[in-house]
């Protein structure tokens, strides 16, 4: 009974906020009703048993890829006011997206209660989450695990290659210079004659 | 004792756990609090030792009482809101903070059997909760719409990031040697005696046989590496960047006051409690006792309780002797010192753990 309680109530929060992150005005609010719809999410997997996958869903999706939008949304100088204007102009454009999803969805569901589905097995019971990920992840799939890895990579050469740019007139710190500086090299004694000055 | 404790949980209706489980949970809460309340005094008594002072000594006999009069000062106080701030995220900011900190406690084993939930991927669950850790602080910094707090913020979640990068890669080397993220069982594969601690393992006659002597100095420097991450992470000095009171005033806490802001100061506290307490766990062995011979009276949560106590006492001392770091240095120490030497240690960790056949 707990189970079921839990699931209704998780479901329905992940679903309404899920609604706030679009009706609500301001868009930090938006991201904190993202944030809770990942958090629902998290406790839903929790229920199906999945629980690396939940708390690996709070870690990057939560932990990371939120305070990211978080950090991007409110350093954005928006006027909120004008963000509203023009809203319905978008309309068709969000009504197709979400019939493509609900078409989607509704393939993927005949195809499920049609039977031809395949279903995920276990290879051994009574071991855990992280060691069933583990044994098909790094044998059967090692080659697209490899592969998403490799492509994660190409992303992050591609971010820091358009971020990087060479600009003149900055100095630069050397660290390695600043640590090995010496009485020696740092500083000069000078013997200052009446008058004249250093140099 | 603990299957007859695994079999009376598993026994009861669910509305007879929730309410028992209800009742466990505030009593810890409550225990930690009082806890909390003597370790603050602490930190600032050795605070105040270190620069020759007396530190708080009115309140109570030595001062004991210091903690709860400034638990009554704060709470009496009036709760000021800023007007141009966004008032329900300026109130939730501090609740998401002392929450999360304590929700992390729940899977924190603290002597055999004593621990709130004792699940498969505790080292996950501590992550990823002090992971939203983060957003107490984002959020109280950006609903206070000021530039200081705000400013405040952005330097702190930029500095936990980083850090947790790197913690999370030398929790893994300890995962891999335990072969487990059930905390419980990094904790067990630790005992014996101080010598097979992750922190000082030079036993040659356990799991890793020689190799041991070429763990010990990773593992090592693994362990001073996690202990200089969790004072950044938990924005302590020599890393309390965020409220460089020189530079940013208070940092994110400026607009705060009374409760709220006691709110943010328990759960920094909590936080650098729960990271002695990982420590402990990670590193020295939990609740297991230095030497096994002859101490078995000690009932082990002392042991546990003793070297929190003592990471405790290292955070208050790094506090009280260390300068402030510069922020650029920060960021450059996680991202370029920290996380390349960590990364290096997971990978010759694993391959001595599948080389030398240890943990499945």
């Amino acid at each position: 009974m707990l189970t079921v309680i839990s699931f209704y109530l998780l479901a329905f929060i992940s679903i309404a906020s899920a609604f706030m992150v679009v009706a609500s005005k301001n868009p930090v609010h938006s991201v904190m009703y993202l944030i809770l719809t990942f958090f629902s999410a998290a406790g839903l997997f929790i229920l199906m048993g999945a629980e690396f996958l939940a708390l690996l869903i709070i870690m990057v999706y939560v932990g990371a890829v939120a305070v990211l939008f978080l950090f991007v949304v409110m350093m954005l100088d928006v006027d909120f006011v004008e963000l509203k204007q023009g809203f319905l102009s978008y309309l068709p454009v969000g009504v197709l997206v979400a019939v493509i999803l609900l078409l989607e969805m509704l393939m993927v569901g005949a195809a499920y209660f049609a039977g031809e589905t395949k279903t995920v097995v276990v290879r051994d019971a009574g071991i855990s989450n992280l060691e069933a990920f583990g044994q098909v992840l790094y044998t059967d799939y090692a080659g697209v695990f490899e592969a998403a890895g490799f492509v994660l990579l190409v992303a992050m050469i591609g971010a820091i290659v358009l971020t990087l740019r060479k600009r003149d007139g900055v100095r630069k710190q050397i660290p390695f210079e600043q640590i090995s500086r010496t009485k020696e090299t740092g500083l000069k004694v000078v013997d200052i004659e009446p008058g004249v000055g250093i140099e | 004792m603990i299957t007859s404790l695994i079999f009376f949980w598993s026994d009861l209706s669910p509305m007879m756990w929730f309410g028992l489980k209800l009742a466990q949970v505030a009593a810890f809460v409550l225990i930690l609090s009082v806890i909390l309340a003597f370790l603050i005094l602490m930190d600032r008594k050795v605070w105040a030792a270190v620069q020759m002072r007396r530190g708080p000594n009115v309140v109570g006999p030595f001062g004991l009482l210091q903690s709860f009069a400034d638990l009554l000062k704060f709470v009496f106080k009036e709760i000021i809101i800023p007007a141009g701030s966004d008032k329900s995220l300026f109130i939730l900011a501090p609740l998401i903070t002392l929450v999360m900190a304590f929700l992390a406690w729940a899977v924190v084993p603290i002597a055999p059997g004593w621990v709130m939930s004792d699940i498969n991927v505790g080292v996950l669950y501590v992550l990823a909760i002090s992971s939203l850790g983060v957003y107490g602080i984002i959020i109280g910094g950006w609903a206070s719409n000021s530039k200081y707090p705000f400013m405040g913020a952005l330097r702190s979640t930029a500095q936990m990031i980083s850090y947790e990068v790197s913690i999370g890669f030398i929790i893994l080397t300890v995962v891999f040697l335990a072969g487990s993220m059930n905390l419980s069982e990094i904790v067990s594969s630790q005992a014996g005696g101080f010598y097979n601690w992750n922190m000082f393992r030079f036993n040659p006659y356990n799991t890793y046989g020689w190799w041991n002597l070429l763990l010990f100095p990773i593992m090592f420097y693994m362990g001073i590496l996690f202990f200089i991450s969790a004072l950044a992470e938990t924005n302590r000095p020599p890393f309390d960047l965020p409220e460089a009171e020189s530079e940013l005033v208070a940092g994110f806490m400026v607009e705060y006051s009374s409760t709220p802001y006691l709110l943010f100061m328990f759960g920094e506290y909590l936080n650098m409690t729960l990271m002695c307490a990982m420590f402990t766990i990670l590193f020295l062995g939990g609740w297991g006792a230095p030497i096994e011979i002859g101490v078995q009276f000690i009932p082990p949560v002392f042991w546990f309780m003793g070297k929190c106590l003592f990471m405790f006492f290292m955070f208050a001392m790094v506090k009280a002797i260390v300068p402030r770091y510069r922020y650029d240095q920060l960021m450059r120490l996680g991202w370029k010192v920290f996380l390349p030497v960590s990364l290096m240690s997971v990978v010759i960790v694993s391959t001595i753990v599948v080389f030398a056949g240890g943990a499945s």
